[in-house]
């Protein structure tokens, strides 16, 4: 694998991304290993190609919307690995130490799921924007009308302002009862 | 005087050469062997502990310094776990896979199939589990060579190691003397001779008329050529269960490396099973063909299912020739997982023979990952790894049972063989090496999630 990787990586490129993300030495180090061994073409930048090659990406039915997210924090056609570590740290598990978190509050991990929902990056959630994510999530199953309703509902039931449309903070209203540290956090190893 | 003594030094150099060489050859055609490769293995185990506490207290000063890890390490004591893929970065909540759909693992499948209205939070399932791919999946580091809990005085597998410390340096640098410049042109003469012999045997059993004598000498001359290649990779190999070792019918085994064939082959003859090349290796597939039959398919029939299915089924009803050895995988995997078993062998309807064969990857890594590295490459690192060491295990006969189709069938075989060699049983196809997954793979995933969801 990427056993050469870590003397590509420079020492104050490691301590700031550490500063900026929380991220410890040893997993930026085996994180840059895994982002060598996903950049095929040895560019020192992943493409789409280079994400979608992972085949339990490919078929997780929001698996674009979720290489986009990595695209959308690059601005770019390519994401180098600062920007890789950037989007990793979200799901970062919350610690206790109020200053060591960085990029993975509350509130950036909601921002992240809301962000997956918000296709054209206006900050709102439209009703053909929750439609077009249902029928990635659920494929042919379901016909156009439950799915139709299914989104009314959840709407009308967080959609205080009445604009027929979810802001930002709506969403963070709604998923007040949700377990987000659980559900949006991934069990990394020291 | 000075060419004199020029002559005098270089046959002194010589003569332990070719004396060892002799021996050699002379053990392979008997099938002896002296346990010289398995006393030399147990010394390089010896050295790789020194090293590997070498490293350890290197690792160990070097986190001393490192402050924030104080405090990361009192709340998650989990430290980079081994498992049977190297180490790990993250330990995954979700799992994802085309026949099952998304699966949380710390749930039983009962709650699974609990009905639940939609919920905004639902994407969190999704993006979690997509995310834990990108830093960890399943498949893709199944094609690239497994990492090594300790370094293995190898430089290609080093983390820049052989920098750390004097004595380690020295050794390495020993070794890689060792292997480059004394065990590497002692193999690659083995391997000339073993290859030759091969060739120059088979011209002449060739003339033979078919029948038993002329199966006999085959055998004989097969395992002798094959033994002295196998230790011309310095190969140590443990036999397991010989009893099941198959006699007609066809063999099926995981696949790591073209050195598969060398190691089952010292022991058992078979009947190969591949595509015509051109090349060297076309002359030993043409020369092979001469002695026995085997099966080489030019490009176009590759593609005819029915021709291969009916070009396979002749042979093994043939009962005078020997046992086909096909590999299902279809592409060299890194021994670490046993991926999808193409459906082929199993449709033929014959006993099928399994065999699992499991690589030390301490003493050098056997895996040819094809897409990094020609043929000619991939042998020249075997050959300048310390050396191959393998267990083989036969396994049982197996045959279809009614009621079951050629891929549950395979699915069978491939579980037994996963479970013998200790290696993870995946559906995964291993052609997705290069190409890509089918769309239509989505489709369960999003069939499991909408059979959760509770619709008006």
């Amino acid at each position: 694998m990427g056993a050469r990787s870590s003397m590509q990586l420079q020492e104050e490129e490691i301590n700031e991304i550490q500063r900026e993300t929380g991220f410890s030495q040893s997993q930026i180090v085996r994180l840059y290993s895994r982002f060598t061994s996903l950049d095929k073409s040895n560019n020192g930048f992943l493409s789409r190609e280079d994400f979608l090659r992972i085949p339990e990406l490919a078929i997780n039915p929001l698996g674009d919307r979720i290489v986009h997210a990595f695209f959308q924090e690059s601005n770019d056609e390519t994401v180098n690995f600062k920007q890789f570590m950037r989007v990793l740290a979200r799901f970062r598990p919350i610690k206790t130490n109020q200053d060591k978190n960085k990029m993975n509050t509350r509130e950036d991990k909601l921002r992240f799921a809301f962000k997956m929902y918000d296709l054209d990056g206006d900050d709102k959630i439209s009703k053909d924007e929750l439609l077009a994510v249902l029928h990635m999530m659920v494929g042919a199953n379901i016909s156009e009308e439950q799915l139709g309703s299914i989104a009314d509902r959840t709407i009308t039931e967080v959609d205080y302002n009445k604009d027929n449309q979810i802001s930002f903070e709506e969403f963070i209203k709604a998923m007040e009862k949700v377990d987000v540290e659980q559900k949006m956090s991934i069990r990394f190893l020291n | 005087m000075g060419e004199q003594l020029f002559i005098t030094l270089l046959s002194l150099c010589f003569a332990p050469v070719v004396s060892v060489v002799i021996l050699v050859l002379v053990l392979a055609s008997l099938g002896k062997s002296l346990g010289i490769r398995r006393r030399y293995v147990r010394l390089l185990l010896q050295v790789f502990e020194f090293g590997k506490e070498k490293i350890s207290r290197y690792n160990k000063n070097k986190q001393n310094g490192d402050d924030s890890d104080e405090e990361d390490a009192n709340e998650n004591t989990k430290t980079l776990c081994e498992n049977g893929n190297g180490l790990n970065v993250i330990e995954r909540d979700i799992s994802i896979s085309y026949s099952k759909g998304i699966r949380i693992q710390s749930i039983s499948t009962d709650i699974n199939d609990v009905k639940k209205k939609f919920d905004l939070s639902d994407i969190m399932y999704f993006a979690k589990c997509g995310v834990e791919t990108i830093i960890e999946d399943d498949v893709t580091q199944r094609f690239s060579a497994e990492e090594l809990p300790s370094w293995n005085l190898l430089s290609r597998t080093s983390y820049g190691y052989h920098y750390i410390s004097l004595r380690l340096t020295i050794i390495w640098g020993l070794g890689f003397l060792a292997r480059y410049f004394v065990l590497l042109p002692f193999r690659l003469i083995l391997a000339v001779l073993g290859i030759g012999w091969l060739i120059v045997c088979t011209a002449f059993i060739g003339y033979l008329p078919a029948g038993k004598f002329k199966r006999e000498l085959n055998q004989y001359v097969s395992l002798m050529c094959f033994r002295i290649l196998s230790r011309a990779c310095s190969a140590i190999v443990t036999f397991h269960n010989s009893e099941n070792k198959a006699k007609n019918g066809i063999c099926v085994a995981n696949h790591t490396s073209p050195i598969d064939v060398i190691v089952l082959s010292c022991d058992n003859c078979y009947a190969l099973v591949g595509q015509a090349q051109g090349g060297l290796l076309g002359v030993l597939q043409r020369a092979m063909a001469r002695a026995t039959a085997h099966i080489w398919f030019e490009r176009s029939e590759v593609k005819d299912r029915h021709l291969v299915t009916k070009r396979l089924k002749e042979h093994v009803d043939d009962l005078d020739k020997l046992p086909m050895l096909i590999f299902p995988e279809g592409t060299c995997i890194n021994n670490t997982s046993v991926m999808m078993f193409k459906k082929g062998s199993f449709e033929v309807g014959t006993t099928i023979y399994p065999v699992a064969i499991k690589y030390d990857h301490r003493f050098g890594d056997a895996f040819w990952n094809s897409s990094k590295q020609g043929m000619i490459q991939h042998l020249l690192n075997i050959m300048t790894s310390w050396a191959v060491v393998c267990d083989v295990w036969y396994l049982p006969p197996m045959s279809k049972l009614d009621g079951e189709d050629a891929v549950e069938f395979a699915n069978r075989v491939k579980s037994e063989i996963a479970r013998k060699g200790g290696l993870v049983d995946l559906e995964w196809d291993g052609q997705l090496k290069r190409a890509k997954v089918k769309d239509s793979w989505k489709e369960k995933p999003q069939e499991e999630y909408s059979k959760m969801l509770k619709v008006d």
